[in-house]
């Protein structure tokens, strides 16, 4: 009964075939079975769980519910949750119980959904392969060898391996796109601003993104529409009249014209990941799309332009766990100065202080325009880049990532090569664009490929039809990891 | 000034700042992290790899271009000068290392 998308879900509880508390019981027995393998939950609470599918069957039973009463979701630990352990992957947080709902996390109460835990993540949001976890790495459910990508590990592997239908993500760089290209899933990172940043633990205020996680482009939409939406807590929320984005599903993708960068077919994309996203644009032409040639000259610079902006505003904003309100505190230390930092030194991960440290080193007198002030100019002209590109086409496609999955320490040892895998995500970050990643095939080694969908600002409706038409005609995002059921 | 040095790579012209192993300590302390010897040592491997990363900025002008903060350039709201929040001291302070008569203990800063 568990292993169906949102939408069956919901026509299943409408129509009475389970309970919310039926459902919730049976996917959290299989987390139960599952999570030492994977590693993709920090917390689970069966009886707040199944306290909140109780109230969502009460409210059907009195005939209020709507559309995802009753429905479970996966929240990642960045997310401020009421009541519940909210780590963000750190020892800094390792015993925080947060006091307030993040506003992605009321939307989804309001919205009848139960929460089915919180996922695993890179600490802090920081990484690319869910290895940075101070509660240990997730493994991908296609191959546990390999890393599920990050730092939405967890919601994406949990979501892949069927143990929740859907999950929150958030995409700083492509945390959301990444690690859904790498698992098999569906992942959408809405245009800056979409969906309110308020109770979602900071890292790089002017890039962080929250968004759904799903296995079809139709269960984003629907989360799409609970997420999204002003919030004057956050003063980036963008206000806007709220939308379907579910609306233009049905829509031909007929005269489509596709925007294809050249600069994402170059060295360094491996040769599988290159033919699965080509067989997919072959298909969008198939179904009546055009291609169009575009360039995204300045790419390449999106990664070093990232490594300045992220760091800078990372270490600001943790700058906050001090050990004095909140979080982690030394058990020794002999005056005020040396608790900050031996509390700062215990409490955070190595790649958290590495950041931080450059964040602190480009922000300082006599770097702060060498690095930050053109790292912003380049900010510009990258976003320019897409703009100019727009002009040709609707959507521009590419892959996700440069390869499918990585091993469990391939990369950890070396942050560069781990920065680089997010190559083709970064630059979307930077101009504030949409993206999503759907499933379009395998590599040889059977590991899953995602294609990249990015859409001009807002046109999330547009992108979400696009994905959806592709799934009509295949079934990558039906495949399901070896032995899971 | 920045200390610079330059030099070709991969027919880039790339500018490689020497970091030192001061840099590192005086960073970390500005970050409040407090960092051994050999913490130090590796971190200034990393953090040279990561600054050779960086340093490709460097190769592109970027006269007259305004710098970006915001990706619709939106301008922050004020919001009217109200109370909005009830008290929620207890509740905020349950998650608080060391309190005392609601207030948030520290070691004395003031001998």
């Amino acid at each position: 009964m568990s292993n169906h998308t949102l939408k069956e879900l919901s026509a299943q509880l409408a129509a009475g075939a389970c309970s919310s508390v039926e459902l919730a019981q049976d996917l959290l027995n299989k987390i139960n079975k599952l999570n030492k393998d994977l590693g993709c939950f920090i917390t689970v609470d069966e009886q707040r769980t199944l306290a909140q599918a109780g109230a969502a069957d009460a409210q059907r039973a009195a005939g209020r519910a709507s559309l995802l009463t009753g429905v479970p979701i996966a929240h990642k630990d960045i997310f401020c949750t009421r009541g519940w352990l909210t780590t963000c992957g750190s020892r800094m947080l390792a015993n925080f119980v947060a006091p307030y709902d993040a506003h992605v996390v009321e939307r989804c109460n309001a919205a009848g959904m139960v929460t089915l835990g919180k996922t695993n993540m890179d600490e802090f949001a920081m990484g690319s392969s869910n290895e940075t976890s101070y509660f240990g790495p997730v493994r991908n459910p296609w191959q546990h060898a390999a890393v599920p990508g990050g730092s939405s590990g967890g919601s994406a592997a949990a979501v892949a391996a069927r143990l929740v239908p859907a999950a929150t993500g958030t995409d700083t760089g492509g945390s959301i796109r990444q690690p859904a290209a790498l698992t098999g899933i569906c992942g959408l990172k809405p245009t800056y601003g979409l969906v309110s940043r308020y109770g979602m633990i900071a890292f790089a205020s002017s890039l962080d993104q929250a968004g759904p996680m799903a296995r079809s482009a139709e269960d984003l939409a629907l989360l799409l529409n609970v997420m999204a939406g002003h919030d004057a807590r956050d003063s980036t929320s963008l206000q806007r009249p709220a939308e379907d984005y579910g609306r233009d599903l049905a829509r031909p993708v007929a005269g489509l014209r596709i925007g294809l960068p050249k600069e994402f077919f170059s060295s360094g994309l491996a040769p599988d990941v290159q033919r699965a996203v080509e067989s997919a644009i072959t298909e969008y032409k198939k179904l009546g799309a055009t291609i169009v040639e575009v360039s995204l000259p300045n790419m390449e610079l999106s990664v070093p332009v990232y490594y300045v902006l992220a760091p800078a505003e990372a270490s600001s904003n943790l700058s906050r766990f001090d050990g004095v309100r909140y979080g982690h505190r030394a058990s020794e230390y002999s005056d005020l100065l040396e608790m900050y930092k031996r509390s700062r030194a215990e409490g955070f991960g190595d790649e958290v202080k590495r950041r931080i440290l450059i964040g602190t080193y480009v922000l300082s007198h006599g770097y702060y325009d060498a690095y930050y002030i053109r790292a912003q100019k380049l900010r510009r002209v990258i976003a320019q880049d897409f703009t100019a590109a727009f002009s040709k086409c609707d959507v521009i496609m590419g892959p996700t990532t440069p390869t499918t999955a990585f091993k469990l320490g391939e990369k950890s040892a070396d942050p560069v090569q781990m920065y680089l895998s997010d190559i083709y995500t970064i630059a979307v970050n930077l101009a504030g664009l949409p993206g999503l990643s759907i499933p379009c095939g395998f590599d040889g080694g059977g590991l899953p490929v995602g294609l990249q969908i990015i859409g001009n600002y807002f046109d999330e409706a547009r992108m979400l039809n696009v994905a959806h038409q592709y799934q009509l005609t295949t079934d990558w995002h039906q495949r399901k990891p070896p032995g899971i059921s | 000034m920045i200390p610079y040095t330059a030099f070709f790579f991969n027919g880039f012209f790339t500018l490689i700042m020497a970091l030192k192993l001061d840099d590192v300590r005086r960073v970390a302390h500005l970050a409040r992290i407090a960092v051994d010897d050999a913490e130090a040592e590796a971190a200034l491997v990393q953090l040279t790899r990561v600054f050779g990363l960086i340093e490709q900025m460097q190769a592109v002008d970027v006269a007259g271009i305004e710098p970006m903060s915001h990706a619709q350039d939106m301008v922050l709201r004020l919001r009217p000068d109200v109370v909005t929040e009830g008290d929620q001291r207890a509740l905020f302070q349950a998650v608080a290392p060391e309190i005392e008569g609601g207030l948030y203990l520290v070691p004395k800063v003031i001998e």
